[in-house]
């Protein structure tokens, strides 16, 4: 939904408008990295702009802090109305290795709505192009939740049509799985 | 400016050629030594939480839903794939994949989470000591182990349905 939806609004050219909140700087040279000759982003014309009122979508990078989380706020209301925020970087996306530090608030989206998050520290030019054009739909995102179990847990109580009684006994037959 | 300057910059653009990566159609590999986000190997971790005590983002979660099962949660939001938890991994059940391409629109989509069959104590039935010796007594009976024939013996019947113990402990699953 959130595909079609950007699919539509945003069909055109994507203006950023980049945000730094207090991280290392890593996020941000990675950042204008990707608006170099080398990743040119702005074939698919995606541009940087310097005003959060000229731009469609806010790149935070570093974690909100006590300090900067009502200017993020601001820059974040002063955006026009169909608007996306992309959390790039550890920082952004769960408050990075400072998360419990006395200054830090936590993840950009204790202050602002995030849409999108490319994790990574610093993320790769790769990965943030990767993250916007799982944006606009050029390519499918890659990664899902994974779940793993042991397989057979040894345990008797978990597997009763296993267990045979023998006498005044219980025999469980899976041993050799422990 | 002149149209030498013009002409001189029109060269020295010739001459560079395109750079440009044509990189989200075509894949890019990555370094030899990349270190991508950490996957973990159920088959191999026993449990011991040295990750989660080292991880400088206080990543890795572990907790015990019942006593013989251990959960170990890797949620994915702030790891700054270091490296640490590869590192000190006694059974080396993390590795540091080449995978990047992580961005996503549900934070949660990089979550990875574990169960860990934790072996018992074949007295007590638990992974460590007891917390009194009261507890003891509303265990089920000590086991017999055959192992010629691999198998375990229970010296109680109340393992099998419908025949619940006294006082059983009931297991806490979530
Ligand atoms: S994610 Fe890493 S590189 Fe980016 S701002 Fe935070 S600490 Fe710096
Ligand atoms: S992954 Fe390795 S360090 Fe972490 S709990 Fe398992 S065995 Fe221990
Ligand atoms: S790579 Fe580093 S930050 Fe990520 S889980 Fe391992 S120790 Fe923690």
């Amino acid at each position: 939904m959130l595909k079609n939806l950007c699919q539509k609004m945003f069909g055109r050219s994507l203006w950023v408008y980049h945000a730094n909140s207090g991280g290392c700087n890593g996020c941000d040279i990675e950042v204008l990295n990707v608006l170099t000759p080398y990743y040119d982003v702005e074939r698919f014309g995606i541009k940087l702009v310097g005003s959060p009122r000229h731009a469609d979508v806010m790149l935070c990078q570093g974690p909100a802090m006590h300090s900067t989380a009502r200017a993020l706020k601001r820059a974040y209301d002063a955006m026009p109305a169909p608007k996306l925020v992309f959390a790039i970087g550890s920082c952004a996306c769960g408050g990075g290795i400072w998360f419990d530090s006395y200054p830090v608030l936590g993840p950009v989206e204790r202050v602002v709505p995030v849409n999108y998050y490319i994790p990574g520290c610093p993320p790769r030019p790769e990965a943030i192009i990767y993250g916007v054009a799982v944006a606009v739909g050029l390519v499918d995102k890659k990664t899902a939740p994974i779940q793993l179990k042991q397989l057979v847990l040894p345990i008797p109580r978990y597997h009763p049509n296993e267990l045979c009684g023998s006498g005044e006994m219980v025999v469980y037959e899976r041993a050799e799985k422990v | 400016m002149s149209v030498s300057s013009k002409l001189k910059e029109t060269l020295v653009c010739l001459k560079a050629g395109r750079v440009t990566l044509p990189y989200p159609a075509q894949a890019r590999p990555v370094p030899e030594k990349f270190r991508g986000r950490p996957i973990f190997d159920v088959t191999k971790c026993t449990g011991c939480a040295g990750c989660a005590n080292n991880c400088p983002a206080r990543e890795i979660l572990v907790f015990d839903i019942c006593q013989e099962i251990r959960v170990l949660e890797y949620s994915g939001l702030r790891c700054t794939y270091c490296g640490r938890c590869a590192d000190l991994c006694p059974e080396k059940a993390i590795t540091l994949s080449h995978d990047f391409e992580t961005g996503t629109d549900s934070i949660h989509d990089n979550q990875q989470r574990l169960e860990i069959f934790m072996s018992t104590c074949q007295r007590c039935g638990r992974c460590f000591e007891e917390p009194s010796a009261l507890e003891e007594l509303k265990m089920k009976g000590y086991r017999l182990d055959d192992l010629a024939n691999d198998r375990w013996v229970f010296r109680s019947r109340s393992y099998l349905e419908g025949e619940p113990a006294v006082e059983d402990i009931p297991i806490e699953m979530d």
